[in-house]
């Protein structure tokens, strides 16, 4: 049957954990890296934290399609918009496109985002945008479908007026705690960090990642078997 | 400065032999015949006045207003033909609101994916919204844009007033002045109108850094008295209005004490001149 086509014929979806996250003096997103199509994972190693403009970063959740075209479009506006303006655009500017963009095709779309950036009047924001086209600005949001495994974890662990080190050890391990319970989230932790000195990107492989409540050690790879020497061929 | 452009005035598209486009200096002078407008920086915000002469004594006072708010953060004064000035508010109001907030055409209207800014074409009105109020600076280019658009047809015809817009955003409080010509500047003090070389050669002796909008409003009221002509024109009202810290960044009429302070001060400024 062509059973087993559906799954790679299906729309790429990112299950996905998004998070994004203020501290003082900036902000810090973070995501995991797995998109799935169906049961296969089309990509572990994806990038959901894009750029829109210098100062200016969002995190993709739902399509893969839908949250990539969206993006494209809010980066061209913004990029007209930052040149007639002739300074960078704010995060709020930014997050309102989203918006627009998100809710006036509420019927066709199905992202979830978070905007998150540095501006020199408002300085760190995040701006959380659901399914149907909202714009809330908060001092964190998670999104994606493991985020449904952080809300307990953040309720108890945030606080207003974190270091850069602290929100940057928060996010890495609320991403991790969700891709160890949400199947539709996996791969590696991306982190971004936006603040006044510019823009610093991080990676986090699996095995730098703690293991949490009944995860096993990884064992050996069976890849590992390629580097060993091949058996000499038999002579007769 | 003024010749006769015998035969190259006729049209605002064209050029004379030395480069200049007539038509645009003639609404300029339309400019000129009018009631002064002055506007000054002062540290913590903008105080514009105006020289309103009373065409009868049958108007209202009070009405007629020549300062226009264009948003909660700005305001425009006018000098010229005052309906050229009208169209110029409006388009300025409707900039600023459409730049901010998503206006509806009509309610079951769909609205595209994409959407293209209103741009200095005048002709795509559709709106990019940005969720945040207009930057003084971008307002000031779109209305300069859009008075220059009228200068580029032959089937319309150049805005007879000059206007000055003073605004007071994230970026501080700022003044421009648009021309008709559709040139925009950004000034710490402006003037427009029949005693503009007067009122300009005063605001230079100000020293506006240090000034607060209070002492501005009466310096500002000095120098409408002081450039009025008593006697080419009779009666005049005169009409003020700030944005500063003090008037919470809101763009408002000066309020009834501060004007009558400042209408009482400038009128003893004069007697003082007149005893000497």
């Amino acid at each position: 049957m062509d059973s087993i086509y559906n799954d790679l014929n299906a729309p790429h979806s990112m299950g996905t954990t998004i998070i994004g996250v203020t501290y003082d003096g900036g902000v810090v997103l973070g995501a995991d890296s797995r998109t799935s199509t169906g049961m296969y994972v089309a990509n572990r190693a994806s990038d959901k934290i894009t750029q829109l403009t210098d100062n200016v970063y969002i995190c993709r959740s739902g399509s893969a399609a839908d949250s990539q075209v969206l993006s494209d479009y809010v980066r061209y506006y913004l990029h007209q918009h930052t040149i007639q303006l002739g300074q960078p655009a704010t995060v709020k500017v930014a997050a309102n496109l989203v918006r627009m963009v998100s809710y006036n095709n509420k019927n066709m779309l199905q992202t979830g985002l978070i905007v998150g950036g540095w501006d020199k009047y408002e300085g760190g924001k995040i701006y959380g945008i659901p399914l149907g086209g909202t714009l809330l600005e908060q001092p964190f949001t998670i999104g994606g479908s493991g985020s449904s495994y952080l809300y307990g974890f953040f309720d108890q662990v945030w606080k207003e007026g974190m270091t850069q080190d602290e929100a940057e050890k928060l996010v890495v391990k609320a991403v991790s705690l969700a891709i160890a319970r949400d199947g539709a989230s996996g791969g590696v932790v991306r982190t971004v960090t936006i603040n006044k000195d510019g823009v610093s990107r991080k990676f986090f492989p699996g095995n730098t990642l703690p293991l949490w409540h009944e995860e096993l050690e990884a064992k050996d790879s069976l890849l590992d078997g390629l580097s060993a020497a091949s058996p000499e061929p038999m002579v007769s | 400065m003024s010749s006769i452009g015998t035969g190259y005035d006729l049209s605002v598209t064209t050029f004379s032999p030395d480069g200049r486009v007539f038509q645009i200096e003639y609404a300029a002078k339309a400019v000129d015949n009018s009631g002064t407008v002055v506007a000054i920086k002062c540290k913590d915000g903008i105080v514009m006045g105006v020289e309103k002469l009373i065409a009868s004594k049958m108007l209202l006072p009070g009405s007629n207003r020549r300062i226009h708010s264009v948003h909660r953060h700005s305001g425009m004064a006018v000098a010229g033909l005052a309906a050229d000035g009208r169209q110029i508010v409006t388009r300025a109001k409707s900039e600023a609101t459409n730049y901010e907030k998503f206006v509806s055409r009509h309610l079951s209207c769909k609205v595209p994916l994409v959407s293209v800014d209103t741009a200095e074409a005048g002709e795509f009105r559709v709106l990019r919204v940005y969720g945040e109020a207009i930057p003084v600076k971008e307002l000031a280019e779109r209305v300069a844009s859009y008075v220059h658009l009228c200068t580029l047809y032959w089937w319309l015809r150049p805005f007879g007033c000059g206007v000055i817009v003073g605004g007071y955003d994230r970026d501080g409080p700022q003044l421009y002045m648009i021309e008709p010509s559709g040139i925009s500047y950004r000034y710490f003090g402006a003037a427009i109108g029949k005693g503009r070389q007067a009122a300009k050669t005063e605001i230079e002796k100000l020293k506006l850094s240090e000034m607060t909008c209070r002492q501005g409003v009466i310096e500002v009221a000095k120098i409408i008295y002081g450039v009025h002509d008593e006697a080419k024109d009779k009666a005049f009202e005169l009409e003020m209005s700030w944005v500063c810290d003090e008037s919470n960044r809101q763009h408002q009429k000066v309020p009834e004490n501060l004007l009558e302070e400042a209408k009482s001060a400038a009128k003893a400024a004069l007697e003082e001149m007149d005893a000497d």
